[in-house]
């Protein structure tokens, strides 16, 4: 195991002292005890400064759910140090989580009563998130009657309800067709810039995270070791199919697959 | 949807009558496939105009369609009442008991008529159903305290959960005797066991139905900052609510059961429940009453199967799109 420096991240692009959202130091988390342990993730570091937009790609087993979940704070790493600027980050799932017994101005709420608003600023807010979604005319449905694509945009308004200053979201769009999927990359792309938040977006899609990310940081498989990354310089709005974005996401996807060889031999 | 994959079985059969024209298709297929293949268009029509119009609410014209609804759930219902009453009544016709061993349905449900004109059945029935709320409360809250506690706790778990299985298994008359033994001859006898017999069917429903909530539900209830008992509240109860229904109504069945026992073998004189009425008419041979007061029973606890656990189960399901396709 590689010693890592506190407050030395492998690699920051900018050396400028940017305000930092997430830090991971040297993060190690294993399963598990003994010989039948399992290392989810060894010696992690990373950092993510403030309202930047950062995928995370990597094949199955890289450990990117146990990330999130030391992120989310819903687990602790065995070794190392998670450092989250503000409240508790959002996490966003693949699939929707909406609550089924809530109708969708309910679910958006949810957060909002949690952190124990009135009734009335409630509604006032979730009219707003719902605004922001487009799907103000959709409050009083139940999930079960919206499309999958809706239900993703409702699960972002309840994420954003939180009013974390980290969005986490863990492949959100990786049950949705590509043109509700391209659809939602333009929203999730404005509504970001809007806000001024930031995103730690996970997904096993090269070419999505090249679309969406200012970076994008590749994780090898079993450990999970971040092995590279990448500044995407690209002008943004970007589109998926554009020749720019299919050339990053080929280098990636290379070093992707040489990793995966790595990881088998 | 049935409807629909009958219409495709009958296509799959008959796949000439799609190469045709629309037209032909219905005429040629006429005797067919006239009656699935029309429910089958006019089903994603129907569904597709509500969804376009943006109404949950129903239009005007699916009034008849309710009423129609209504009466192809109600005509095998009331089907099989006839041919029940049929059967009972070709049972006294054969002779093979006399008439005032085993009356016709003809004699009974008169005199079920006349004591519920008299006002025997109500009062009877008070009795019978405030026995029955007030076992089931109390059963509510200790079965719903038991599940809580053991849901939450590993240890309590893993040392009660087989007692706990135990206790729903066996037969609440068994509980009687002691029961008697305990409080004497008394509304606390019968109480008691209509708890026993109610409490773990709720506590075990309960902690079924909890660990049957999706986890990630748990963890999206944990991430926007639901922990401890507000996870509980508003997350996993809600989330269990289906399960935990089943249980209230395997509950409700236990404790009317007990409660049935109980009446026949606690008598308390001054108290003329249902129970009590039966065991009298028994004692009476008086055979047309103990049929009517059968027949109370069973109404009584249909209806409230029907009304209180089938509306609430409805309504939950409907709330979630758990409507049963097949229903």
């Amino acid at each position: 195991m590689s010693a890592v420096l506190p407050h030395a991240p492998l690699s920051l692009s900018s050396p400028s002292p940017a305000p930092v959202a997430l830090r991971l130091d040297g993060v190690t988390k294993r399963h598990g005890a003994g010989g039948d342990a399992v290392v989810a993730l060894d010696t992690m570091s990373f950092t993510v400064k403030k309202g930047e937009f950062v995928c995370v790609v990597g094949a199955s087993g890289c450990g990117k759910s146990t990330m999130l979940n030391l992120v989310a704070g819903l687990d602790t790493p065995t070794a190392g140090k998670v450092v989250v600027a503000g409240e508790r980050p959002a996490l966003m799932f693949q699939e929707s989580a909406l609550f089924p017994w809530l109708s969708v101005e309910e679910n958006v709420a949810f957060p909002l009563q949690m952190q124990g608003l009135s009734r009335k600023a409630r509604a006032a807010r979730v009219a707003e998130l719902l605004g922001l979604v487009h799907l103000e005319k959709f409050a009083r449905r139940r999930p079960h009657e919206l499309s999958g694509g809706m239900k993703q945009r409702v699960a972002l308004a309840r994420a954003l309800a939180q009013q974390a200053e980290l969005l986490l979201m863990d492949e959100p769009f990786a049950a949705l067709d590509a043109m509700m999927r391209d659809h939602l990359h333009s929203e999730l792309e404005a509504l970001w810039q809007k806000t001024g938040l930031t995103v730690v977006f996970v997904t096993h899609n090269v070419r999505e995270a090249v679309r969406l990310g200012d970076r994008v940081l590749l994780l090898s498989s079993r450990p999970g070791r971040l092995v590279a990354e990448y500044e995407v310089d690209l002008d943004r709005p970007r589109r998926i199919e554009s020749p720019e974005v299919a050339r990053l996401a080929r280098t990636i996807t290379d070093r992707l697959l040489e990793a995966a060889r790595h990881a088998a031999a | 949807m049935p409807q629909r994959e009958l219409a495709g079985d009958v296509a799959a059969a008959r796949p000439h009558l799609h190469a045709l024209p629309g037209g032909e298709q219905a005429r040629e297929g006429h005797v067919l496939i006239d009656m699935p293949e029309r429910s089958a268009h006019e089903d994603p029509l129907r569904a597709g105009l509500r969804a376009a119009t943006g109404e949950g609410e129903p239009a005007a014209g699916e009034r008849p369609a309710r009423a129609r609804a209504l009466w192809a759930s109600a005509w095998p219902k009331l089907a099989a009442v006839a041919l029940a009453l049929a059967l009972w009544e070709l049972v006294v016709l054969s002779g093979w008991r006399p008439e005032y061993v085993l009356p016709g349905p003809r004699a009974v449900l008169g005199r079920l008529w006349a004591d519920l004109l008299a006002g025997d059945i109500g009062v009877a029935a008070a009795i019978t159903m405030k026995r029955a709320l007030l076992g089931y409360a109390i059963a509510l809250v200790a079965g719903v305290g038991l599940g809580l506690v053991l849901a939450r706790v590993k240890v309590l778990r893993t040392a009660a959960g087989s007692l706990l299985t135990g206790l729903q298994t066996m037969p609440s008359v068994a509980w009687f005797p002691l029961a008697i033994l305990l409080f004497q001859l008394s509304e606390a006898a019968i109480l008691a066991v209509v708890v026993l017999g109610a409490a773990p069917s709720i506590a075990i429903g309960l902690l079924t139905s909890t660990d049957q909530v999706p986890p990630l539900l748990v963890r999206a209830g944990k991430v926007m900052g639901a922990r401890g008992l507000s996870l509980y509240r508003h997350i996993i109860i809600p989330a269990a609510l289906p399960g935990f229904v089943a249980g209230l109504k395997q509950g409700w069945a236990f404790a009317w059961r007990s409660l049935m026992a109980g009446e026949l073998l606690v008598i308390i004189g001054h108290a003329p429940s249902i129970g009590v009425r039966l065991q009298f008419s028994r004692e009476l041979s008086d055979a047309e009453g103990l049929l009517a007061w059968m027949i109370v029973v069973m109404l009584m606890g249909v209806l409230v199967d029907g009304l209180v656990f089938g509306v609430l189960e409805r309504k939950i399901r409907e709330g979630r799109g758990l409507t049963a396709e097949h229903a």
